[in-house]
Formats: structure tokens, C-alpha cells, sequence
């Protein structure tokens, strides 16, 4: 039940995944990837935004050092989700625990913490299961056909849909809304100057710092 | 690059994506942590949401995201509902890009 709860909550991923992990496969081969090497990456690497980082790092003849940097620096903000989302599921064995960690992604995340309530790890199992399973199984497709995933339709807008979603659900008191526009304003300030993506992990962590610097004030005049 | 430096490369890829995201669950899960640190972390969600989404609907040849974000933000504060406004996100982006092309 909780397993299929899991699978259920992971069809907004499903969605938005499809589209980007056949087009992670295509442009693979076409960098001169095998089929098994571009599946393989996305089974045991698992982060989109890295996984398409590294290619274009392939193709500039990087060497396997700068990769592998680029990729800890890029892959850093699992960090803080992790961190997170140690508050958010049940106690449980270490295995298991360590086998959840494999699949934290933002999307597996956004999915987690956004939910209220402690998640039963069959739970988290099904969600990032189903997710990891759409991602491996697109990039094949990807690969063995070069084709993306061009419907017409308004796929790509799935994962932001999901967020705003997410983001919206979050918004119950009025310090998570200043907490949402200053990380949001941070962000946008900071997507030039810091190279990557892992400036979500400093931008986030100062912006929810704020979070508790206000609860402070409050509790100060209280 | 070789055969061989790929599957390094790949090798190093997994294992430095893997270590942060195992540190914080497998390390602190079922610990308590300081007061301050916990409520620190419960702002966690709506701040990485945020810096994720501002960027990728704000960005350069975006246009079309931001008009798509419009009615999906209002779907998602009148229904509250994530796969209502998801369907509605894909078919915002659906007529936009329609419009557009």
C-alpha cells in the first residue's frame, strides 16, 4: 500500500522525466557514448543536470578528474535534501536506509518533503523506485533509437508544474513565503556569478536561515 | 576517451554523487539534532523549491515557461492539488507553445 502510494506521488516525475532522459540517451550515443555506456551512467549516477554536464565535458576531451569534480560540486546540494529528508522518513535499517539515500534527486525530494508527515520507507521505495525506473528505461530508449521525445505536447513543463505545486503546498505561514521569495531572488542573483548548479545549496541554506532568524524576532517581542 | 577512462570517469561520477546523498539520511536519521538546527531544516523545502524553480522558469529564450508558470501557479493556489495542476502546467505549456510555433 505504502509502496504504491510511493508509485503514485512519482507520476508527475514519470512525466517530466521521459522527455529529458530520452534526450540525455540521444545526445549520449551522439557524443559517442555506447548504448550501455549511456544507460549505465544513468543507472548508477542517477542526477540529470551532471549526467548532461558530463557529456558536454566528453565532448571537449575533459579529463576523467575535472568530470568527477565538476560532478561532486554539481551533486553537493543532495546534501542539505538528504540532510532533510533524514527528519522526514521513519527510522529504519541502515541498508535501506543507504539504498533511499542512492535515490534522492530534487524531484524525489521536492516529492518527499512537500508531503506532510513522516514517510514509511516502503513509501519513499515506490516513489523513487518508480522514478529512478523512468529514468534508466528512457535514456535506453533515447539511446537505441537517437530519437527524442518530441510529442508537441507541453511535457518539459511537467517537473516546474510539479514544483509550483509543491512550492504552493509549502506556503502555510507567512515566513516560508519570505524564506520561498528571498531563495528565489538569491537564485536568480546568483545563477550567473556561481558556475553549475550548486549555488541552490548555499542560496537555500542562507534563505531558511533567515526562516529562523524571523521566528527569533517573533519570539523576542512575544 | 577510451573504454577504460569511461568507466572510471562513471565510477568516480556515482561514487561522489552518492556520498552526499547518503551522509545526511543514513548519518542523522532517527538522531535528534538542535532545536535550532531542526527548525532551520523545516524551511528547507519551500528554500530549495524556490531556488530550483526561480532560475528554470526565469531564464534566457524562457519566455514560454513564465507564461506557462501564470495559470499553473493560480490552478495550484485554488486547488491545492499537485496532479490537477501538473496536468494543468502540461497543458498551459501545450497552447503556449502552440501560439509560439
Amino acid at each position: 500500500m505504502q509502496l504504491y502510494r510511493g508509485a503514485a506521488d512519482a507520476v508527475p516525475i514519470v512525466l517530466g522525466y521521459l522527455p529529458i532522459g530520452f534526450a540525455f540517451g540521444a545526445l549520449g550515443v551522439a557524443t559517442g557514448l555506447s548504448i550501455l555506456q549511456a544507460v549505465a551512467m544513468s543507472a548508477f549516477v542517477f542526477a540529470g543536470s551532471a549526467q548532461f554536464i558530463a557529456l558536454s565535458m566528453f565532448g571537449t576531451g575533459a579529463a576523467p578528474a575535472a568530470v568527477v569534480t565538476g560532478t561532486f560540486f554539481i551533486n553537493l546540494r543532495h546534501l542539505l535534501m538528504s540532510t532533510a529528508l533524514s527528519r522526514k522518513v521513519m527510522a529504519t535499517s541502515r541498508p535501506l536506509l543507504g539504498l533511499l539515500a542512492f535515490g534522492i534527486t530534487d524531484e524525489t525530494f521536492a516529492v518527499a518533503a512537500g508531503r506532510r508527515g513522516q514517510h514509511h520507507p516502503l513509501y519513499m521505495l515506490g516513489l523513487e523506485g518508480t522514478a529512478y525506473l523512468a529514468w534508466v528505461a528512457s535514456t535506453a530508449a533515447g539511446a537505441a533509437t537517437g530519437a527524442r521525445f518530441t510529442a508537441g505536447w507541453g511535457l518539459e513543463f511537467a517537473l516546474p508544474a510539479m514544483f509550483i505545486a509543491l512550492l504552493v503546498a509549502q506556503m502555510v505561514e507567512w515566513r516560508r513565503a519570505v524564506v520561498a521569495v528571498l531563495a528565489a531572488l538569491m537564485s536568480l542573483l546568483g545563477q550567473g556569478l556561481i558556475p553549475g548548479n550548486w549555488d541552490v545549496l548555499l542560496v537555500a541554506s542562507l534563505a531558511a536561515a533567515v526562516g529562523v532568524v524571523l521566528e527569533r524576532g517573533q519570539r523576542d517581542v512575544a | 576517451m577510451s573504454p577504460e577512462a569511461f568507466w572510471v570517469t562513471l565510477l568516480g561520477m556515482a561514487l561522489v554523487t552518492y556520498l552526499p546523498r547518503a551522509l545526511g539520511l543514513v548519518g542523522l536519521s532517527g538522531r535528534a539534532l538542535p532545536q535550532t538546527v531542526e527548525r532551520w531544516l523545516g524551511y528547507i523545502p519551500a528554500a530549495v523549491l524556490a531556488a530550483l524553480l526561480a532560475p528554470a522558469l526565469s531564464g534566457e529564450g524562457e519566455a514560454d515557461r513564465l507564461l506557462a508558470a501564470l495559470p499553473t501557479f493560480l490552478v495550484a493556489v485554488l486547488s491545492r492539488n499537485m496532479a490537477l495542476t501538473v496536468v494543468v502546467g502540461i497543458l498551459s505549456m501545450t497552447v503556449v507553445k502552440a501560439l509560439a510555433g
